[in-house]
């Protein structure tokens, strides 16, 4: 089912947490709502699972598959929630926690016992719990809980799955491990979900399409690719991952760099932002002498190879940053710590004005 | 760790100032508590188990047990609604006059008993305020019945509302989200999700309220006026032992006091319970799948 939100606005008091918001999930879709925390995302998310609503300013509208929700109560709308710190019943097992929503239901449209004892047993077996049933919630892991309140959420067989920082919580083994079953999981239902993350890796990792937020308004919305190859903004660079901020200018495809920049000052003016070249750790190459190409000298002060590329940090008479390089190519080249080297960039970035925040 | 033993005695009080305070401490609590407890109990057996039925089967023994018992079953059935309420209003909504409900909640506690009970006689007293009316209506509440139940009800306000608004303050309602996500109604989730999740704490606080509400004197004596007619176990008490009835007073007095240690155990007991709950084996799943 399809999700389309228009023109939502939410102020709590005088801070705006959405400011004119709008975004569509296509059916089936796994969309992810990625920003830093105060962006906005779970309350866009609250909204759209009708736990907050939206400020009444006569043009917001949520819309489920065509039909405007905006109005329903939160137990109208049908959407499995899961919340961040998982909010199971304390007090019932996991078996009833996860039969809830069918026990709830207006006598007429219940399940009969055998039906709800079916229906618990078939989650139970997708969320790997089979023999979990009699347990109560304080004596699961926290990843175990994730998944029975996943279950719980998925029993009443939602229109639309919310998740709110599924993960959060959870360390990071697990975490990984339960985002891979997530998207297992989701392309085998094929419920449309949207989840709320601040974490740009599990955003890219496990998200058909990412919605990168920031300060109340959406920044982009693209796949995982796009949006990381593609950023439509500094915000966007800077949030998905190490980025190096250079003066300088692109002259026939190349860059040219001059120095480093200053990253992410709100007062420049836009000619002054125009001059900031943005370049990736793995975009930029170290040489050890002068080929021609444009390229700024730099003091290698600490390498770590450990890792699927050797990480490089440089210091410049202006300032320090990152080079990751192949391992081969670090081999190749032998640095050693205290030598000074030419740094050049294979590819960079620059944002005219109409995409700066 | 070259001087061990020094360090251990650093974290040990000396032995003569452990003795000492834990002396203090029983021989206070011996002879505040313990004695004059036990004393009740000497005081009421000492003519023996006959004379002490005798005594507490009198009729007007009999006539403030009833009363008392008739105070309290309207009492906390009334303030425990009220709590529960009162503490739903303030942990689960934001509104203009928070903190001043909160502190009314505490006023009785902040009052004393005597002057709750004059502000009643001052209301609905022959002279008071709603005086003329009540009379108008024959209704008596003043040195009656119903001003007894109603300065009990006022003293013992507090009881449930204190006890469950840390509670679920604490508790959030972030559970009572799922219920409603999952379609439940307003009143499936309360009882449900929010019954379950303040069971123990409403017990506790229905328990201390009840204690109050039978032990309760100040108020109700104010309140009472005829002894004899509107005769509480308290004030039957201190009108036996002004008539120098004192093994009557006293064995009337040991149902309090017996009240009291049974109200000691189960408080005992619910704080043993609610322990034993938050310290549940937290013994996750060996397999993580």
């Amino acid at each position: 089912m399809s999700i389309e939100v228009e023109h939502v606005t939410k102020t709590f008091g005088s801070y705006t947490a959405l400011n004119d918001v709008s975004l569509k999930v296509n059916d089936g879709e796994l969309v992810a709502l990625l920003g830093p925390s105060g962006s906005g995302k779970t309350t866009l998310l609250r909204i759209i699972a009708g736990l907050e609503t939206a400020d009444d300013d006569g043009h917001s509208a949520i819309y489920f598959h065509g039909e405007n929700v905006a109005r329903r109560l939160v137990g109208e709308r049908k959407v499995g929630f899961v919340f961040q710190h998982y909010a199971l019943f304390k007090h019932l097992s996991v078996f009833e926690n996860i039969a809830f929503g069918l026990r709830v239901r207006p006598r007429r449209e219940r399940p009969s016992n055998m039906q709800i004892h079916d229906k618990v047993s078939e989650l139970l077996r997708l969320i790997q719990l089979e023999s979990f049933g009699r347990r109560y919630p304080s004596q699961l892991s926290g990843g175990q809980r994730q998944r029975v309140a996943l279950a719980r959420a998925l029993a009443i067989e939602p229109r639309v799955l919310l998740l709110d920082e599924p993960f959060g919580a959870l360390d990071a083994k697990v975490r990984q491990g339960l985002r891979n079953w997530l998207r297992r999981l989701h392309d085998e239902l094929h419920v449309t979900s949207i989840l709320v993350t601040h974490d740009q890796e599990e955003a890219l990792e496990v998200a058909d399409r990412v919605v990168v937020m920031n300060q109340a308004k959406i920044e982009q919305v693209g796949t995982p690719a796009e949006v990381f190859h593609h950023p439509a903004s500094e915000f966007v660079i800077d949030f998905l991952g190490n980025v190096n901020v250079f003066h300088g200018r692109i002259e026939q495809g190349r860059a040219v760099l001059s120095g480093l920049a200053p990253a992410g000052r709100r007062d420049e003016t836009a000619a002054e932002r125009r001059n900031h070249v943005y370049v990736r750790p793995h975009e930029l190459e170290i040489e050890r002498h002068l080929n021609g190409s444009p390229a700024i000298p730099a003091a290698v002060s600490r390498i770590n190879p450990a890792g699927a590329f050797a990480k490089i940090a440089l210091t410049t008479s202006e300032g320090d940053i990152q080079v990751d390089l192949s391992l081969e190519r670090f081999e190749q080249l032998g640095l050693v710590p205290g030598e000074t080297v030419f740094v050049s960039a294979k590819k960079a970035r620059i944002f005219t004005p109409d995409y700066v925040i | 760790m070259a001087t061990p033993v020094k360090d251990r005695r650093a974290t040990n009080d000396p032995l003569w100032l452990r003795v000492l305070l834990v002396g203090i401490s029983v021989a206070f609590i011996g002879v505040l508590l313990v004695l004059p407890l036990v004393a009740v109990f000497v005081e009421a057996l000492r003519g023996g188990l006959a004379s002490y039925f005798a005594n507490i089967t009198h009729p007007a023994a009999l006539r403030a047990i009833r009363l008392t018992l008739l105070a309290a079953v309207i009492a906390v059935p009334l303030n425990l609604l009220f709590g529960v309420m009162a503490s739903w209003a303030i942990a689960k909504f934001e509104f203009r006059g928070k903190s001043l409900l909160i502190t009314l909640v505490d006023l009785p506690f902040a009052v004393s008993p005597v002057i709750s009970g004059l502000i009643y006689v001052l209301l609905f007293g022959m002279q008071g305020l709603f005086g003329k009316t009540l009379a108008a209506w024959d209704l008596e509440i003043i040195f009656a019945v119903p001003g007894v139940v109603l300065a009990t009800v006022f003293v013992t306000f507090p009881f449930v509302a204190r006890e469950l608004i840390p509670l679920m303050q604490e508790q959030g309602d972030e559970e009572e989200q799922a219920a409603l996500s999952l379609g439940a109604s307003g009143l499936q989730t309360f009882w449900r999700v929010t019954i379950p999740n303040i069971k123990w704490g409403l017990l506790y606080g229905v328990i201390l309220c009840n204690a109050r509400a039978m032990g309760e004197f100040g108020a109700v004596s104010v309140v009472a006026g005829h002894r004899g007619r509107t005769n509480t176990i308290p004030l039957h008490v201190e009108l036996l032992y002004n008539e120098f009835n004192a093994p009557a007073a006293f064995a009337v007095a040991s149902i309090l006091a017996l009240l009291g240690l049974v109200t000691l155990a189960a408080k005992t007991f619910l704080e043993w319970k609610v322990q034993s709950q938050l310290r549940e084996p937290l013994e996750p799943a060996t397999a993580e799948a």
